[in-house]
C-alpha cells in the first residue's frame, strides 16, 4: 500500500476522550488504524526526583499527584514501601482505617472511569449519576483531611489524624445507599444494546498478549487471568476479608466494564466489613523516633520535646537496603521500589505506575480497528496521565 | 538495663510459605546457570540476584521459560544511579522486577555498568520491557542494545541531560532558566 492512500491523524494532547494529556499519531488506512503511536510526557513533573529529594514523611504529598483519582492508594503503596524498609507494623485501627478509605478511594475511581468512559463512546448520563456518589466520597476525603483531592492521609507509621467526629455515620450512609446506585449504573449501560454494540469485541487482547505486555488490574482480570495483589500478596489485612475477584473472559472493552463495575460492589463488601471493624485504639506505631508524640506530651516531658524537635528538623533515617513493595491500586499493580541509604531520604524511588504499562497495550488492541474504536478503547484501560509521567 | 540490646531484626517473614519456594528458585538458579550468579543477597523477605550483562538473556529466558519457575510477568524495570552510595562503581545498577503469576513469586535482577557499557534489551522476552527501558535510557542515559525504538519518553526529544542521575540538579537545569530568561 503506497503512502499516498494512509492518512496521519494526531490525536490529542488536547482531546477530550484521551483523559489528559495523552497524543497520538495513528496511521489511517481510511477509518481503519494502521498504527499507533502513542507520545507521553506532556505531564511530567519529576515526582521521583522530587521524592528523593526529600525526607520520607515529605514525600507523600507528592505521590497524592500522581494518580490524582485515587491519593490514598498512591499514600498507601509509598507508606507501606517505607514501612517495609524500617520494618515496621502499624497498629490495627490504623490497617481498617486504611483498607475502608482505599476501597472508597477505589470505587471513587472507578465512578470517574465509569463516567468519562461511558460519555466518550455517548452514554451522556452515566457521567451526572457517577459524580453524584463521587461528591459524596470527596466529603468523605474532606472529613478526614480537610482536601477533597489532594488528601495526603496516611503517614508512614499510621496515620495523619485519627476519624472526626461522625464520619462513621457519615461512611455508613454513603455505604448503606451504594449498592442501589450500582444497580442504576447497570441498568443504564449492561443491557443497553448501543453500550453492547460499542464495547463487545472491541479492543480485544489475548491472555498471552496481556501477560507479555505487563498488564495488571481489571484489565489484565478482563482477560481472565486471577491476579489481584490483595489475594495474592495481602498487605494491610486484606487477607482477613471476604471478597472475590471478578473475572472476565474475552478480554475486551465490555469485559473490562464488567470487572469493574463487579470490583465497585466488592469494595463496597470490604468497606462494610472494615468499618464494622472499627474499635477505639491507637492510630500510630508507638515509637517517638517515627512518629511526633502528643502535643500534651511535648509541653511536660524534656523526651517528647526532644523527639518532636528531632522529628520535625531532620525526619527519621531508614537502614540501607532496598524494597519493593505493591498494592492493588484502582489502576492494577503500583509498586514502590525503595533503595535507602541509611539516611532521611529515599536514596532512589521508583513507582511502577499501573496506567504506565497499560498504556502500552493500546497500540495492540487498536491497530487493524476502527478509528471510532480508539476512544472506547483508552477509556476501557482507564489511564490517569499524572501517573504515567510522574 | 543490664542485658546487651539485641541488635535490630528485620520484621519476622510475614509468609513463610514464600520463603520455601525462594529458594527454590536460586536451587534452580545454581544447578543450571551457576556461572552467571554474581551474588544474592536476601533483606526483608526480598531475594536479589545480581547479574553481569552478558548473562542477563540466558537467565531471564530460563526464568520464563522453566515450567516450574514461570516467571512470566515483567513487573518493572527501571535504574539506580549509584554516584552517591558508598560504592558508586561501576556506576548504575539496571533493576528488573520478575513475577510469576502461577507461584505467585517475586524475583528481583540486577546488573551493573558504568558510563556507556550497553545493556542486552529484554524486549524480546517480555514485550512490556519496551517502554520500561525506554524510561530508564531517558532518565539515566542506559543503552539498551537491540532494543527496536530507544527513544526518550518522557522528556521532550531534544532535551539534553538525563534527570534521574544524582549530579543532575532537582531544580530545573540552568539552560531551561537561560532559555527561559532571553
Amino acid at each position: 500500500m503506497s503512502s499516498l492512500q494512509t492518512m496521519t491523524l494526531n490525536m490529542g494532547p488536547q482531546h477530550p476522550s484521551t483523559h489528559g494529556v495523552l497524543r497520538l499519531v495513528l496511521e489511517l488506512d481510511g477509518e481503519v488504524v494502521l498504527r499507533c503511536v502513542p507520545h507521553i510526557g506532556y505531564l511530567h513533573t519529576g515526582i521521583e526526583k522530587g521524592v528523593e529529594s526529600k525526607r520520607f514523611q515529605q514525600g507523600i504529598p507528592l505521590t497524592d499527584r500522581m494518580d490524582y483519582l485515587a491519593p490514598l492508594s498512591n499514600n498507601l503503596a509509598y507508606v507501606l514501601a517505607v514501612e517495609k524498609a524500617l520494618g515496621v507494623t502499624v497498629p490495627e485501627r490504623a490497617q481498617v482505617i486504611r483498607v475502608l478509605l482505599t476501597e472508597i478511594t477505589r470505587i471513587k475511581s472507578h465512578l470517574v472511569w465509569l463516567g468519562t468512559h461511558a460519555m466518550d463512546i455517548g452514554a451522556m448520563s452515566v457521567f451526572l449519576y457517577c459524580f453524584r456518589e463521587r461528591e459524596q466520597i470527596l466529603d468523605l476525603y474532606e472529613a478526614v483531611s480537610g482536601q477533597r483531592m489532594m488528601s495526603s492521609y496516611f503517614r508512614v507509621g499510621g496515620l495523619a489524624a485519627d476519624l472526626p467526629a461522625g464520619f462513621e455515620q457519615q461512611a455508613q450512609a454513603f455505604l448503606q445507599a451504594f449498592p442501589d446506585r450500582v444497580a442504576e449504573y447497570e441498568a443504564l449501560l449492561t443491557k443497553n444494546p448501543l453500550w453492547r454494540q460499542r464495547t463487545i469485541g472491541i479492543g480485544t487482547i489475548s491472555r498471552e498478549d496481556a501477560i507479555g505486555l505487563g498488564l495488571t488490574g481489571p484489565s489484565l482480570r478482563a482477560c481472565g487471568v486471577a491476579y489481584d495483589v490483595r489475594k495474592a500478596h495481602p498487605y494491610s489485612g486484606y487477607e482477613t476479608y471476604s471478597f472475590e475477584v471478578p473475572l472476565g473472559r474475552n478480554g475486551d472493552v465490555y469485559d473490562r466494564y464488567t470487572v469493574r463495575v463487579a470490583e465497585m460492589t466488592q469494595s463496597h463488601r470490604i468497606a462494610t466489613q472494615a468499618l464494622g471493624r472499627l474499635t477505639p485504639g491507637p492510630i500510630n506505631v508507638a515509637d517517638p523516633k517515627l512518629v511526633p508524640p502528643p502535643k500534651p506530651l511535648v509541653k511536660k516531658s524534656m523526651e517528647a520535646l526532644i523527639h518532636h524537635f528531632k522529628l520535625y528538623a531532620e525526619g527519621f533515617s531508614a537502614p540501607a537496603g532496598e524494597v519493593y513493595h505493591a498494592i492493588e491500586a484502582p489502576k492494577g499493580e503500583l509498586g514502590v521500589y525503595l533503595v535507602t541509604d541509611g539516611s532521611n531520604k529515599p536514596y532512589r524511588v521508583h513507582f511502577r505506575a499501573p496506567s504506565f504499562v497499560n498504556l502500552e497495550a493500546l497500540s495492540k488492541m487498536v491497530e487493524g480497528r476502527l478509528v471510532a474504536d480508539v476512544v472506547a478503547v483508552i477509556g476501557s484501560l482507564d489511564i490517569v496521565l499524572g501517573e504515567i509521567d510522574r | 538495663m543490664a542485658e546487651p540490646r539485641a541488635p535490630l531484626e528485620p520484621r519476622p517473614a510475614g509468609d513463610e510459605a514464600a520463603a520455601v519456594p525462594e529458594s527454590l528458585v536460586l536451587q534452580r538458579l545454581r544447578a543450571q546457570l551457576g556461572d552467571a550468579l554474581a551474588e544474592v543477597h536476601h533483606w526483608r523477605n526480598e531475594t536479589t540476584v545480581i547479574l553481569a550483562p552478558r548473562d542477563l538473556l540466558r537467565v531471564c529466558r530460563y526464568l520464563r521459560d522453566e515450567p516450574d519457575l514461570a516467571f512470566d510477568l515483567l513487573s518493572d524495570v527501571t535504574a539506580v544511579d549509584r554516584l552517591q552510595l558508598p560504592q558508586s562503581s561501576p556506576r548504575f545498577e539496571v533493576v528488573y522486577h520478575l513475577y510469576s503469576l502461577q507461584f505467585r513469586r517475586r524475583l528481583r535482577l540486577k546488573l551493573r555498568v558504568d558510563e556507556g557499557e550497553a545493556v542486552p534489551t529484554v524486549t524480546g522476552i517480555w514485550p512490556t520491557a519496551n517502554w520500561h527501558e525506554r524510561e530508564v535510557f531517558d532518565l539515566f542515559g542506559v543503552h539498551f542494545e537491540g532494543h527496536p525504538d530507544l527513544r526518550r519518553i518522557l522528556m521532550p526529544e531534544d532535551w539534553e541531560g538525563h534527570p534521574l542521575r544524582k549530579d543532575y540538579p532537582v531544580e530545573a537545569s540552568p539552560k531551561w532558566w537561560e532559555e527561559e530568561g532571553a
